[in-house]
């Protein structure tokens, strides 16, 4: 019965990967190689189009692994296996939150992680800056920083943040224009 | 009902604008469950964050089950995430019946290229936001310098940071409450 396997796996993966979607991908290697349903090279093949379609990469990549191997059912029943132990988790602790709302402890415990949550948050569009403003395997030279993605993060930047009205505009206008640009930049 | 509906519909527009991974839906939640619909703060957003990064599973679908518990309970939360995961499991069956190369196409790349240098700036942008709520005084700002650095310095895990600013969360404040 290949949809329980297939829901037993990614309910595993989603039960044990801590920390975001890329946490998946040892679990998928593992996955690859004790049931053979697909191999390592396609994997990363399915990495670089979960990267390159909409949606959080872990649900990306649950499907695609579910649909390569049992069709659209199996699409389903993967991402499901891989949601269902964060949601009862989720559940569980949102109804202690709730309990607890008014404890003093609970609430110093949150002065200190927001600030901790926020550079964490920091730290990741850092590494994603870093990867896609610099290129880090050059030496120091001018050729070291990528200028055409430089100069397309200031005018973003800028937009984003002082030209009134435009400011204001949906995040995925922004993204657009960044599509655009890429494409006709041929970044 | 009209509610339910109205948490899948704003989780599906929150998945199918999220590119290039986790961290890049947080711009379009601050905008489109902050600001829009009011039905989470960006205080909040940074603690379903902080706790996503050290329980099972993805942050997009942990933060999405938190907000849809708070407006309609449990069904709220599965509702929301079912939200979320629906544009992927549209757009990737599509796309895996029909190329099986679509990453590879040039152009892709090139538009994801540039995709990836906006979503840098929407990031900061965001960080900034949360910054403004989660940082109300030195103790926080070098809790928040501490983290970054050592997030960027070392390979330990975020579990080991959530729970060590936690309990400096505690000692700080009950330091502050001894001296008053």
């Amino acid at each position: 019965m290949i949809l329980l396997q297939l829901f037993y796996e990614f309910f595993k993966t989603g039960l044990f990967a801590v920390g975001g979607g890329l946490a998946t991908l040892p679990f998928l290697n593992d996955m690859a190689d004790r049931t053979g349903w697909f191999t390592r090279a396609q994997l990363a093949d399915m990495l670089a189009v979960s990267e390159s379609t909409p949606g959080p990469i872990g649900v990306n990549m649950a499907t695609y692994v579910g649909f390569t191997t049992a069709g659209p059912l199996g699409a389903l029943v993967a991402t499901v296996g891989l949601v269902t132990p964060s949601v009862v988790v989720i559940l569980i602790i949102a109804a202690f939150l709730r309990a607890f709302r008014h404890n003093e402890y609970v609430n110093s415990a949150f002065y200190g992680l927001r600030p901790a949550s926020t550079a964490m948050v920091a730290a990741a569009g850092l590494g994603v800056a870093q990867l896609t403003l610099l290129h880090t395997e050059l030496p120091l030279s001018p050729a070291f920083f990528n200028w055409p993605a430089i100069a397309l993060a200031a005018a973003v930047l800028v937009l984003t943040r002082w030209v009134p009205k435009v400011k204001d505009w949906h995040p995925i206008v922004f993204i657009a224009i960044g599509a655009a640009v890429g494409v006709i930049g041929n970044f | 009902m009209r509610e339910l509906w109205n948490l899948f519909i704003t989780f599906a527009k929150v998945g199918v604008m999220t590119f290039g991974g986790g961290m890049a839906m947080l711009p379009i939640l601050q905008r489109e469950v902050v600001q829009n619909k009011g039905w989470a703060t960006d205080e909040e957003l940074t603690d379903y964050f902080a706790i996503g990064q050290c329980t099972p599973g993805i942050i997009a679908v942990n933060t999405a089950t938190f907000i849809g518990q708070k407006q309609r309970g449990v069904l709220g939360g599965v509702v929301a995430t079912l939200g979320m995961v629906f544009p992927s499991l549209v757009i990737i069956t599509a796309l895996a019946g029909l190329i099986t190369n679509f990453a590879h196409v040039a152009w892709v790349q090139h538009a994801f290229a540039g995709i990836r240098v906006v979503v840098c700036v929407l990031i900061f942008n965001a960080v900034v936001k949360l910054w403004k709520s989660a940082v109300h005084d030195a103790w926080g700002a070098l809790l928040f310098a501490a983290v970054l650095a050592a997030t960027l310095l070392t390979g330990l895990s975020p579990v080991v940071y959530v729970l060590l600013s936690a309990v400096a969360g505690i000692v700080i404040q009950s330091l502050q409450e001894g001296r008053k």
